[in-house]
C-alpha cells in the first residue's frame, strides 16, 4: 500500500497531489461501494422492472468509480490503475462513506440509502463540476446527469413507499431510523477536505448540507416519514475506519482478483 | 385495491424516427414510475428521445372475432390502391 493512503500520515504534510489523490478516492470509493451494494440486487429485485433499474444504477456508479479511480491512479503515479485500487486495497484503504457500505437488508433500506446518498451525491457533483481541476470537472459533469436521474427515481420510490401501505410506510420509517446516523459523515470535513476546498478542487463538505437537508426534508415530508429527533452520528469511512459490512463486501467483490491475480477473460 | 401493479404499454420515439412506436409493456404503480421503468427497460442502448406510456386497460382494441366484418370487405376493393395510374417516365421510380 502506498504511503499516501496510510491514515497515520500527518495530514498537514499532504502535497497538492496527495490532497487530490485522497479527494478522488473519497468520491470514487463511495460510488464503487454503493455500486457494488446495489449490484447485489441483480436477479433478486422484487420485480423485473426494478431489477433492471437497480442494475442500471449500479452500472452507472461503477462506471463513475472507474473514472474517479482511474484519475486517482494517474495522479498517484505509482503504477497502479483503477482495477488495482478497486480490487487490491484492504478495507482500511477505502475512503467511502459508511452510508454506502450499509447492507441492503430489505428493499426499504436499499431505497432509503439510495435516496439519502443521491441527494448528497447530486450536491457534491454540482460542486465538483465547478472544480479548478478540469479533469475533475469533466468527470463530474458526466456523472451529474446520471445522478440527477438516480435522485428522481429514488425520490419517487421514497414517496411512493413512504406514503404507501401501512407495511411499506413502517418499513421505510424503520429504514430511515436505521440509516439516519450515517447522514452526518458526508458533511464533516477534515484537513484534507479543507485543503481540497482551499485549492478549489472540491466543495467544502459542510457547504453541501443546507441543499441536501432542504431536499431530504421536503421529500420525507411528502413521504409522510418522520425525521429521527436524535441520532448518534457515525463517521470514519472517509478516513478508512469502516464497519464489518465493508470487509464482507470486499471479500466478495475482490475474491477473483485476490485468488487469481491479473486474471482476464 | 389490487396488490398487482397495473400493466402499461410503452411507446418510444427513436433518435431518427418521427413517430412514437410501440415497443412493449411493463408493470408500474404509477404513470411516473412507468416512465422511469420504461427508461430503464427500453432505452438502455440509447433507443429513444421521448417516451409515452398508457395504461393497457385504457386501450380499446378491436375484437379478433370481428376480423371478418372489419377487414375482409376491403379485400375486394382493389381500386382503393393507387395501382391503376400510368406513371410518366419523368417521375422516375416511385
Amino acid at each position: 500500500m502506498s504511503a499516501l493512503t496510510e491514515t497515520t500520515m500527518p495530514e498537514t504534510t499532504l502535497s497538492a497531489d496527495a490532497v487530490l489523490f485522497e479527494t478522488l478516492l473519497r468520491v470514487g470509493d463511495s460510488a464503487l461501494i454503493l455500486g457494488h451494494r446495489v449490484s447485489e440486487w441483480c436477479g433478486h429485485a422484487p420485480t423485473l422492472e426494478e431489477d433492471i433499474a437497480q442494475a442500471n444504477v449500479a452500472l452507472d456508479l461503477i462506471g463513475q468509480a472507474t473514472l474517479w479511480l482511474g484519475l486517482a491512479a494517474e495522479v498517484e503515479g505509482a503504477g497502479r490503475d483503477a482495477d488495482a485500487l478497486a480490487f487490491r486495497r484492504d478495507a482500511g484503504g477505502f475512503r467511502n462513506l459508511l452510508l454506502a457500505e450499509q447492507p441492503n437488508r430489505d428493499f426499504a433500506v436499499t431505497v432509503m440509502r439510495q435516496f439519502l446518498f443521491d441527494a448528497w451525491h447530486a450536491e457534491l457533483l454540482a460542486g465538483l463540476a465547478a472544480s479548478t481541476d478540469p479533469r475533475v470537472a469533466e468527470i463530474a459533469a458526466k456523472a451529474r446527469k446520471e445522478v440527477a436521474y438516480h435522485l428522481d427515481r429514488s425520490e419517487t420510490l421514497v414517496i411512493g413507499l413512504g406514503d404507501g401501505t401501512p407495511e411499506s410506510h413502517a418499513r421505510m420509517q424503520a429504514a430511515l431510523t436505521r440509516l439516519w446516523p450515517f447522514t452526518g459523515e458526508p458533511f464533516r470535513g477534515d484537513a484534507t477536505d479543507a485543503a481540497a476546498a482551499e485549492a478549489g478542487i472540491a466543495p467544502d463538505p459542510a457547504a453541501l448540507e443546507p441543499g441536501w437537508r432542504a431536499r431530504v426534508e421536503a421529500v420525507l415530508a411528502e413521504a409522510t416519514l418522520t425525521l429521527p429527533d436524535t441520532a448518534r452520528f457515525r463517521s470514519g469511512g472517509r478516513s478508512g475506519v469502516h464497519g464489518e459490512a465493508l470487509g464482507l463486501l470486499l471479500a466478495e467483490m475482490q475474491f477473483l482478483q485476490r485468488a487469481y491475480p491479473d486474471a482476464t477473460w | 385495491m389490487s396488490s398487482e401493479w397495473p400493466l402499461w404499454e410503452v411507446f418510444i420515439r427513436g433518435q431518427h424516427g418521427l413517430n412514437h412506436r410501440h415497443v412493449g409493456s411493463l408493470h408500474a404503480p404509477s404513470a411516473e414510475m412507468a416512465i422511469q421503468n420504461a427508461r430503464d427497460v427500453y432505452t438502455r442502448r440509447n433507443e429513444g428521445v421521448s417516451i409515452w406510456v398508457v395504461r393497457s386497460n385504457d386501450i380499446t382494441a378491436s375484437a379478433p372475432s370481428d376480423k371478418g366484418p372489419l377487414f375482409e370487405p376491403s379485400n375486394a376493393k382493389v381500386y382503393r390502391h393507387p395501382t391503376f395510374f400510368d406513371i410518366p417516365d419523368d417521375v422516375g421510380h416511385m
